[in-house]
């Protein structure tokens, strides 16, 4: 069945393939940016002691959690229509940037308890704010101490683009998709894709190990 | 400048400290000793304001710090505080370390801060490792910069929560040698420490610890030569037989 491959479809494709691949991107990076903002505050929240915003902020976790993202793609899509007008594009981007700031702030309030109690009070002790000793002591330790975790959860969420398919936002996989049957060539394209998200994500990994020995805290 | 006045707290149902009362003049220098589980650290840490106090009053400098309306980042900016962990900020340099509270705090500008800085690493021996990180440094110089970060604040007293009991024995007169050139310069301090001899040398009083209690507050003549209590007989019996 292999010598019916027919690979030279891949180029005419290629300008359709590289929007989606820019969408994908660029549902990552604002899933990724707006997921940690958004998580570090949830993280803050949660263990700021105060009652009412912890249980607001662990519910609200816990709920992300509990769905599948798929379901959670599903569902803002069918319901936002009943409130604003909107793209699947626009759709899948809040999605994400909600869903994996849950995630994210697992991630961060986990680095937030590495640092020991002793760095706090020597920031306090020297007359800094909870904000000033947040920004400038704990949450730099923190990111530092979780960057193999972050970067990791952002590679789940760089594969986990390819379930905006579902309401027929164009990312990668579904332009290669979409290509494919217009072409009659799906087996080909889905090949091709596959290498794309191995090729991006494999040298990520790499970079990531880069990384970890360049800021890696000397204790 | 340093007063305590019946202060009692509680972790939970767990009374840590009872009825403590004390006070620090300007240019005095107590030590605080006492078997482990005293209550000495959690008293110190209640004088800035780290650890919250359920009854009594704590006034530093003429501010009431457990006063909820009180200013705590003020007060504390120039109330200088040395831990037994050190706890530099493992991810600033050293001359960072001693920058970042007179930036973000006192409002310095780099120059100034970087300049006090570079004279009191000076002033504690370790002006050569300025640009190094803390994990690269002993302890002894770990703590050194730390005494020095809180110099850096400009304090009007400092406190000491066990400076070096996390030091190897041979570390441990680098540290003391800088603390007893502070003392001599009259700074106020406040010094939880097992270190008796340190205690003969520059101390003014000694306030020994007991279950949370000030079981005996005497000029330092008085507590080595004869001591009130029974306890702190059997504790300094024990400890200076080593």
């Amino acid at each position: 069945m292999f010598n019916n491959f027919d690979f030279s479809v891949i180029l005419p494709s290629l300008p359709y393939i590289w929007e989606g691949l820019m969408f994908s991107f660029r549902l990552t990076v604002t899933a990724m940016l707006g997921g940690i903002i958004i998580g570090t505050l949830l993280a803050l929240a949660r263990l700021s002691g105060g009652k009412t915003l912890g249980f607001a902020a662990k519910t609200y976790v816990d709920l992300m959690r509990s769905v599948p993202l798929l379901m959670m793609i599903l569902w803002f899509f069918l319901l936002a229509p009943f409130f604003i007008k909107i793209t699947p594009e626009t759709s899948a981007l809040i999605t994400f940037t909600l869903f994996q700031a849950a995630f994210y702030s697992e991630i961060m309030r986990a680095g937030i308890q590495s640092i020991p109690r002793g760095q706090i009070n020597a920031s306090f002790a020297i007359g800094m704010t909870y904000w000033q000793t947040m920004g400038y002591v704990i949450l730099p330790q923190a990111f530092r101490n979780m960057i193999p975790v972050l970067l990791t959860q952002t590679f789940i969420l760089f594969q986990d683009t390819s379930l905006v398919y579902a309401i027929g936002a164009t990312d990668l996989l579904k332009a290669a998709d979409n290509t494919g049957k217009l072409y009659g060539r799906t087996v080909e394209m889905l090949i091709f894709v596959s290498l794309i998200y191995f090729v991006i994500c494999f040298s990520l990994s790499m970079f990531v190990k880069y990384m970890n020995k360049r800021i890696a805290i000397i204790r | 400048m340093i007063q305590i006045q019946n202060v009692s707290k509680w972790y939970g149902n767990f009374q840590v400290l009872t009825d403590c009362s004390t006070h620090i003049a300007k240019g005095e220098v107590v030590v605080v000793c006492g078997p482990s589980g005293s209550g000495k650290s959690t008293l110190i840490k209640c004088v800035n304001g780290l650890e919250p106090v359920q009854q009594g009053k704590i006034i530093v400098n003429g501010t009431q710090v457990n006063d909820p309306a009180t200013d705590l980042p003020k007060l504390r900016s120039h109330v200088g505080m040395v831990f037994q962990h050190f706890e530099l900020f493992p991810h600033m340099s050293i001359i960072q370390n001693l920058a970042i509270g007179q930036t973000k705090v006192l409002g310095r500008s780099a120059d100034e801060a970087h300049e006090r800085g570079m004279k009191l690493l000076d002033r504690v021996g370790i002006k050569m490792h300025a640009n190094k990180f803390p994990g690269e440094l002993s302890g002894g110089q770990q703590q050194r910069v730390a005494i020095a970060r809180a110099l850096s604040m400009d304090p009007i007293c400092m406190l000491f929560d066990e400076p070096t009991s996390a030091l190897d024995p041979e570390m441990i007169s680098e540290v003391l040698d800088v603390m007893v050139d502070l003392a001599n310069e009259g700074m106020t301090m406040m010094v939880v420490t097992h270190e008796m001899g340190f205690a003969r040398k520059v101390a003014h009083r000694v306030v020994f610890m007991d279950h949370g209690q000030i079981v005996e507050d005497a000029p330092k003549e008085d507590f080595f030569g004869k001591p009130h209590s029974d306890r702190a007989q059997q504790f300094l019996s024990k400890i200076l037989n080593h």
